[in-house]
Order: C-alpha cells, then sequence, then structure tokens
C-alpha cells in the first residue's frame, strides 16, 4: 500500500517501556523518526499526543496517537504485516504471551525498587525479584518446552514476551556492575538467560542496545539520586 | 465443543466482567464458585498459581487468567458479537481505555474501603478519574465501544451497578447525574441492556456483603 505512513516515537532512551515498544518497530523493519523527550520538561507535542498519562512511549502514526507500550505494540503487530508476527496465531498461546507481559510489569517494579534501595528494604525487594523472575522462568518453560530455539528460528518467530523480556532484562550486564548482584543468572533462570542471549544476536536488535558504559552511568545515577531523596 | 469453565467468587466485578462477555456471545460454560477470601481450593492455586484469584478461565482443560487477558481469549475464540471493532486505531482505543480501567479501578474502590478525611480524599481522587472517563472515554457515545457493547464498557460495567450498593452503605455518590450527565446515561443504557439486566449480582446480597466487607476493611486499617 503506498499511503502516507508516517511513525513517530516519542520516548526516553532509558525507558524499559519505550524499548519495549522500539524493539517492536525495529524488530518488523517499520522507519520512525524518534523524538527523545526530557521529563522534567516535556514537550507541547507530547502533552497533546498524550493528555491522560503524559507519559512515554507514545507512538503517532499518520498524526493518530496511541499510547500503553502493550496497546502500542498490538497496534503495531495488527498494523503491519512486515516481519515477524508478534502475537502467534492460536488464541491460548496468545493469552500466555499476554498474560506474561503483562506480568512484566510487575517485576519491572520490583526490579526498580532493588536498584533504589539498601539495607533491609533492599533486600526484600531482591528476595521479591527472584521469586517473581522464578514464576516467570516457568512460565516460559510452558511457552518453549522444547528450550529456546536457534537465532535463525528466533528471529522469525520473535514474540511480543521476548521484546517486553529484553527490554526489561537486556541492560542485565549493567544491572549486576552498579548493584553488585545478578537479578537473573544461566543457573537459576536458564530460560530467561538464553531467551537474551539469542534475541541481543538478531541484527536489528543488537543496533538498539544502549552501551553499557552509558547505561552503567544512568543507573549509577538513579540510584544515587534515588539514595539521596530517601534519607532527605 | 470443549468444555468451558469458569471459576469465580461472588461477586466479584473482575467475574462478572468474563461472564458478561460469554453471555453476549452465547457461549455455554459451567460456572465454579470459589471461597477466594477463606478457602482457595487446589484446583484455583493449580490453575492460577501466579496470583491465586479469579476469575479463571478454563477451556478445553487450559487455564487463562487475568479478566482483561481472558477477555481478548474470548474474543478471539468466539468471534460473534464483536467486543472489539475492527481498525487498529479503534482497538487500540478500547484497549488503553480498558487498561485505563485495570489501572486506576482501585482508585474508584477507595472509598468504599475508608472513612473520614481518607475518604474524602479518596472520592475526590475517583472523581477525578471519572472526569477523564466522562470527557474523553465516553463522550458522546452510546457505549464506550460505539453502538455496541464493547470491551471497555464490561471493564467499566461495575460502575452500572456496585457503585450503587456502595453508595447506599457509605452515603457517599460518585455520580450524580448534574456532574457526570454522560455516565450517567449510559449508567441506565448499560444496566437495561438486556443480557447484563438478567446477568446482575443480587442487589439485597450485596448490600450484605458489602457492608460486611467494609467493616473488614477498616478494621484492617486501624489495626
Amino acid at each position: 500500500m503506498a499511503e502516507q505512513n508516517k511513525v513517530i516515537l516519542y520516548g526516553t532512551w532509558t525507558s524499559p517501556y519505550v524499548k519495549r515498544v522500539e524493539l517492536a518497530l525495529k524488530v518488523k523493519g517499520i522507519r520512525y523518526e524518534y523524538v527523545e523527550e526530557d521529563l522534567r520538561n516535556k514537550s507541547p507535542l507530547l502533552l497533546t499526543f498524550n493528555p491522560i498519562h503524559k507519559k512515554v512511549p507514545v507512538l503517532v502514526h499518520n498524526g493518530k496517537a496511541i499510547v500503553e507500550s502493550l496497546v502500542i505494540i498490538e497496534y503495531i503487530d495488527e498494523t503491519w504485516k512486515t516481519g515477524p508476527q508478534l502475537l502467534p496465531e492460536d488464541p491460548y498461546k496468545r493469552s500466555q504471551i499476554r498474560f506474561w507481559a503483562s506480568y512484566m510489569q510487575q517485576v519491572s517494579e520490583a526490579m526498580v525498587l532493588v536498584i533504589k534501595t539498601i539495607g533491609e528494604a533492599q533486600e526484600k525487594a531482591i528476595k521479591e525479584v527472584s521469586e517473581k523472575v522464578k514464576l516467570l522462568e516457568a512460565g516460559l518453560k510452558g511457552l518453549f518446552p522444547d528450550g529456546i530455539p536457534s537465532v535463525h528460528e528466533y528471529s522469525k518467530n520473535v514474540t511480543l514476551l521476548d521484546l517486553v523480556i529484553l527490554a526489561h532484562f537486556g541492560g542485565y550486564e549493567a544491572q549486576e556492575e552498579v548493584l553488585g548482584l545478578k537479578l537473573i543468572d544461566s543457573e537459576k533462570t536458564p530460560l530467561v538467560v538464553s531467551c537474551i542471549t539469542a534475541l541481543i544476536e538478531i541484527p536489528a536488535v543488537k543496533e538498539s542496545l544502549n552501551p553499557l558504559e552509558k547505561v552503567v552511568a544512568f543507573l549509577k545515577f538513579f540510584r544515587e539520586n534515588a539514595l539521596k531523596s530517601a534519607t532527605a | 465443543m470443549a468444555q468451558v469453565t469458569l471459576l469465580g467468587a461472588w461477586p466479584s466485578p473482575f467475574v462478572y466482567r468474563v461472564i458478561w462477555a460469554l453471555k453476549l456471545k452465547g457461549v455455554d460454560y459451567e460456572y465454579v464458585e470459589e471461597d477466594i477470601l477463606y478457602n482457595k481450593s487446589e484446583r484455583l492455586l493449580k490453575y492460577n498459581p501466579v496470583h491465586k484469584m479469579v476469575p479463571v478461565l478454563v477451556h478445553a482443560g487450559k487455564p487463562i487468567a487475568e479478566s482483561a487477558v481472558i477477555l481478548e481469549y474470548i474474543e478471539e475464540t468466539w468471534p460473534q458479537n464483536p467486543l472489539l471493532p475492527k481498525d487498529p486505531h479503534g482497538r487500540a482505543l478500547a484497549r488503553f481505555w480498558t487498561k485505563f480501567g485495570e489501572d486506576k479501578n482501585p482508585a474508584l474502590f477507595g472509598f468504599l474501603r475508608t472513612e473520614g478525611e481518607q475518604q474524602v480524599k479518596a472520592t475526590k481522587e475517583g472523581q477525578e478519574q471519572l472526569r477523564i472517563l466522562e470527557e474523553q472515554g465516553l463522550g458522546d457515545k452510546k457505549f464506550f465501544g460505539g453502538d455496541e457493547i464493547g470491551m471497555a464498557d464490561l471493564e467499566f460495567g461495575w460502575l452500572a451497578w456496585w457503585l450503587e450498593v456502595w453508595s447506599e452503605i457509605t452515603g457517599v455518590t460518585l455520580i450524580e447525574a448534574e456532574s457526570f450527565p454522560r455516565l450517567h446515561a449510559w449508567i441506565q443504557r448499560f444496566k437495561e441492556f438486556p443480557t447484563i439486566k438478567e446477568t446482575l449480582p443480587d442487589r439485597s446480597a450485596m448490600l450484605t456483603h458489602y457492608k460486611d466487607r467494609r467493616a473488614t476493611f477498616l478494621a484492617l486499617a486501624k489495626s
């Protein structure tokens, strides 16, 4: 279809919710313009396109705004038939992918707590992440009973859930460096780790990863800030 | 047709959402009541190990949890009387409002669980969300879904029945006809819709149930 297909993504490079959408666009080979927002100084356009939540990500397609990362990704999957189908045909498989993708919000919130706290509060947050990731691992086992496929196969069958997991855990090395502990590892969460390792090899994904030093610097800053405000 | 079973707990609005979807589409199902407060069954823990909550839909032996996920599954498996429009943007809007409900419904429930100053605050917060719903979610449409009941209508269906009961118990009215004319009109349309009208929990039984629940919430808050 030769229609005007203007796609703009409003985001911030540090947000895993934005990353989810970015990965979806890249994996499906969709051309888009990216606009980096300063959340302390939101642009008038962002406020116009997302007046209700005033948050990123916002996808604007031919002038119409779509918000909420998972809603955006389903919209992308329904609108562009290029690249992998991010939700498979089978309704049951779709339901499992949606369930776990939605669950990742809870996992993510627990992970953020680990970064923002120390001492007993952090111990509690770490325990929570550990429990939740264990459940995620079990969920992945249900979706991949024969283990994670080869990179070549995976790149044709990437799903919405894979992108969400990558968006939140893709920076795990940076997290390890800043926190001095592992939230995921190949012993306790082998499927989560193999999922990320395989996905990172997909060219479209590889080029969207942020450099390690940049993420480390940001996480350090984020953590210091959080600890400062906690004691202030 | 493969067996459809719904694990639920009366009078959960999350469960009723699923019941409405099944009834609107004419899907036969077996309903199983779970004692969600005091005695969760082995079956529930097996079918929803992550959240241990209802509703859970079991179709051909396979469980699906989370009402929003269940509704999408029902829509895809039984496409008659669709709950989502065909165009991707319309679908995205329906899903946006459904998520809005998931995120904001706790704020809307707040006034049932609080008293005094906290309740005043909760009521105000709830009404802020309702203002957004009234003006941007519903607007001038007949239903959230347009001319027909859609997914977002089911998400907010509880406003059409549960809210009245809670108002009677607390003396707090969240939706006054003068301040929320569109929502008020929608409420009348929704609860009068034939399939919905025959599928609403008994009002006096709800009064007893929620009076009890409110007492429990308030006691917990004090402890």
